[in-house]
């Protein structure tokens, strides 16, 4: 097996690959590359590459995260950049996706995650308020 | 029609050319109490219209049942078989279907996983019947998994080893030479009686070794001829039931525990691991005494919680191996995996690095050395530990308690408080994380687990409740936010992941839970019930009070992230990573699979603000007595 080894920076862990109809024996295509800007993503095309792309496996359709499965990315606590190059080059247990999918992809993905409410206040959530904490 | 008292053997003789199948198959006394029927003395029956019968004046398995009831079974699950047909008969008949009472079971995968659950709850094994054959190669799945979670299941098998007695074809094909031999790397201990003698001390013994600890199930031959044949005459006034003897489980030894404890006491930032360590509520209480004795964290096992070992808001709930400079590992199934990571996680490959700081002390107390087979993998990596205690953890609790009390000074007593308030300050902060986590995307649709778990929650809080399913699917949410302080409030997961345990698990710790009116809830897999989904009508049949919540993602999900990983290390399409995984299309209706099997069945709910109404009206149904089912669609995870 080859190894690459890239730089790791972070610990958010996203799936995303290019919606390419191919089979196994076809070659992929290399991404287009863009120069994405923060407020260039369509949110709504974004939505379905998340979901078809298999994002939401291990984030969550809204991207609230699961454990040690996936962190929470929605909405996303870094920059666009960020985003992307962790994307390229993620540390955890989330493989690289290096050369499938376009920066455009991930910037309309990111714009999606931008849609996500805000965690609630779990205090204001009366099932979770009601809880006894550890001591209690 | 006439009977004439001819016997042969045990053989009789009935008059008629055409005696029917029911002729056949009468019981002498039936046959006497027939209008007509004559005594001895009668004028002879023509030969051309005799018929021969067999009667049979206590059978073999009569006296199988005998034994079996000595072992206190409450249950006897099986899906029937010809090869056991004697003993079934009389266990219903004879024995008159109490202790044990039949449970029919529609696979016998169902059959052992159920004993599997039960005996979770109860302490004890159910029994199952199979056949040797075909029976037990739809349970071997189900043996495997009991046996790597070390839970007693007590097996017969039906079998027809003399070729004489096989009448066609299909006894032909349901027998067998060595029926055991196909789950010998997976059980404890088996045998194949040749005489009822010999099947009454094997059957004892057995009972003995599968609840000695490391408890493990274990695999009895009952083979058809001895059934079926009468009981001698000769052998009736000798054949004898041997009492079961108290078999102590094995203890660490003094010594060892002693310098465990001395260890203990020393340690700094100590951090308990427990595996399957609480075998019984006993062991939980013990597990409490010793975290409070030494004010010491106590975290399970990764990634999956094995046993209900300690109470889940406890203050000292939680530990950080990387910052411990003692590790003890009670009862853990892969101590290796607790003190390394794979480095780097996201490659392949096993390469990896010891994550505790340098100079952190190991140690172990662990039955599992105890029944170490070489086929089977189960055993895991060796662990370099300084210390290896091969002894049942539970056992050696009181000991090794004992040992660190008498070795703590006021000192240390101090030093103790302090850790222990910051290991309440930790779980504090550990768990608001774990609310704040909550708390993200609770209004989603589909459902969070979270959501889910919560919602259950606020039904069944004050309920005397009992979770009997495993909860690493639903991110074990039930165990880091519910007050889970009971032994029976979580039974663990199966024990080797092999799928179709769910249900069938939940349904006999459910059984378990009955008599003691408990709320028994199941958080069940949607993957996982499809394997068997017969075992609803089990439940239904034998009225077993089941609250069954689906966590349903429409996926065998964590193979479809397997899938996508593999795809995108290969930078081909994970949008293709549905294909073989997928459980939708179309879409499988649980609440209408549920009522086929006549269990109460609700939803699919999408909308997280109608599950609790929801929930609440299959409380109701099952407060009546039986199983009801709520078809929830979730996130993936």
């Amino acid at each position: 097996m080859t190894k690459t080894f890239l730089l790791t920076v972070a610990t958010v862990f996203v799936m995303a690959a290019t919606p390419l109809p191919v089979t196994s024996q076809t070659p992929t295509q290399p991404p287009t590359a863009v120069a994405p800007a923060a407020n260039a993503g369509d949110a709504e095309n974004g939505k379905r590459l998340y979901m078809t792309q298999t994002c939401y496996y291990c984030h969550g359709t809204v991207g609230q995260g699961a454990g040690r499965v996936g962190a929470r990315i929605g909405p996303p606590s870094r920059a666009l950049a960020g985003f992307i190059r962790y994307v390229r080059r993620p540390s955890g247990a989330m493989p690289a996706i290096t050369d499938q999918v376009s920066d455009q992809d991930l910037t309309d993905i990111y714009a999606y995650l931008r849609t996500s409410a805000p965690a609630k206040n779990p205090k204001e959530i009366p099932l979770l308020n009601q809880l006894k904490s550890p001591g209690q | 029609m006439a009977t004439i008292r001819e016997p042969v053997g045990r053989r009789t003789f009935l008059q008629g050319a055409a005696v029917g199948a029911a002729g056949i198959v009468a019981h002498t006394r039936e046959a006497e109490a027939l209008p007509g029927a004559q005594q001895g003395g009668a004028a002879p029956v023509p030969a051309a219209d005799r018929v021969e019968v067999f009667h049979t004046d206590r059978p073999g398995a009569d006296f199988m049942v005998d034994v079996i009831k000595s072992l206190a079974f409450e249950y006897v699950a099986a899906n029937p078989g010809s090869s056991f047909r004697g003993l079934h008969e009389s266990l219903i008949n004879y024995g008159g279907n109490t202790a044990p009472e039949l449970l029919t079971c529609l696979h016998e995968e169902s059959s052992v996983a159920m004993a599997h659950g039960y005996a979770k709850i109860e302490g004890k094994p159910m029994l199952v019947m199979a056949h040797g054959t075909v029976g037990l190669q739809h349970a071997s799945m189900a043996i495997y998994n009991a046996y790597c979670d070390r839970v007693p299941i007590y097996i017969v098998l039906g079998n027809i080893l003399d070729v004489a007695w096989r009448r066609n074809d299909v006894e032909w094909t349901h027998a067998v030479q060595d029926c055991a031999a196909m789950v010998r790397d997976c059980t404890k201990w088996d045998d194949t009686p040749v005489s009822l003698g010999h099947f009454a001390e094997s059957s004892v013994r057995a009972y003995k070794i599968a609840m000695t600890p490391p408890h493990a199930p274990v695999v009895l031959v009952a083979d058809a001829m001895l059934q079926e044949e009468p009981m001698p005459d000769a052998d009736r006034a000798r054949l004898h039931v041997p009492t079961l003897s108290r078999a102590l489980p094995p203890i660490g030894d003094s010594g060892a525990v002693g310098e465990l404890a001395g260890m203990l006491v020393a340690a700094e930032n100590p951090v308990i691991i427990t595996g399957r360590a609480a075998r019984t509520p006993n062991g939980l209480a013990l597990m409490v005494q010793l975290a409070e004795l030494l004010q010491a964290p106590v975290r399970d096992e990764r990634p999956v919680v094995q046993r209900m070992n300690f109470p889940s808001l406890h203050p000292l709930r939680g530990g950080v191996v990387e910052e411990a400079d003692l590790v003890v590992g009670l009862e853990v199934a892969d101590f290796y995996h607790q003190v390394h990571a794979l480095t780097p996680e996201n490659k392949l490959g096993m390469e990896s690095r010891r994550i505790t700081r340098a100079g952190a002390k190991t140690a172990t107390i662990s039955s599992h050395e105890l029944l170490t087979k070489s086929n089977y993998q189960d055993f895991g990596r060796y662990n370099e530990v300084d210390l290896a205690i091969v002894a049942d953890a539970e056992a050696t609790l009181p000991s090794l308690i004992e040992a660190c009390r008498k070795l703590i000074t006021p000192d240390r007593k101090r030093l103790f408080e302090q850790r222990g308030a910051r290991l309440a300050e930790a779980a504090r902060t550990a768990f608001d994380l774990a609310m704040s986590q909550a708390a993200v995307g609770w209004d989603a649709s589909p459902i969070s687990t979270a959501r889910l778990s919560m919602e259950i929650w606020n039904q069944i809080k004050t309920e005397d409740w009992s979770l009997v399913s495993d909860s690493t699917f639903v991110l074990n949410w039930p165990l880091r936010l519910w007050d889970v302080t009971k032994h029976y409030q979580y039974i663990g997961w199966s024990g080797a992941y092999g799928i179709g345990y769910g249900a069938p698990a939940a349904v006999g710790a459910a059984l378990a839970n009955r008599k003691h009116g408990r709320l028994s809830v199941n958080i069940q897999s949607d993957g996982d019930l499809n394997y068997a989904p017969g075992i609803l009508w089990t439940a239904a049949h034998h009225r077993i009070p089941l609250l069954t919540i689906m966590h349903n993602n429409r996926a065998y999900h964590q193979e479809r992230m397997y899938v996508a990983d593999m795809a995108a290390r290969a930078r081909r399409p994970v949008s293709r990573s549905e294909i073989g995984n997928e459980l939708a299309n179309p879409f499988i209706d649980y609440a209408t699979m549920a009522r086929a099997y006549g269990v109460y069945g609700q939803g699919p709910i999408d909308n997280a603000n109608d599950l609790g109404p929801a929930i609440k009206r299959a409380i109701d149904v099952v407060k009546r007595g039986e199983p009801a089912l709520v078809d929830v669609l979730t996130q993936p995870r």
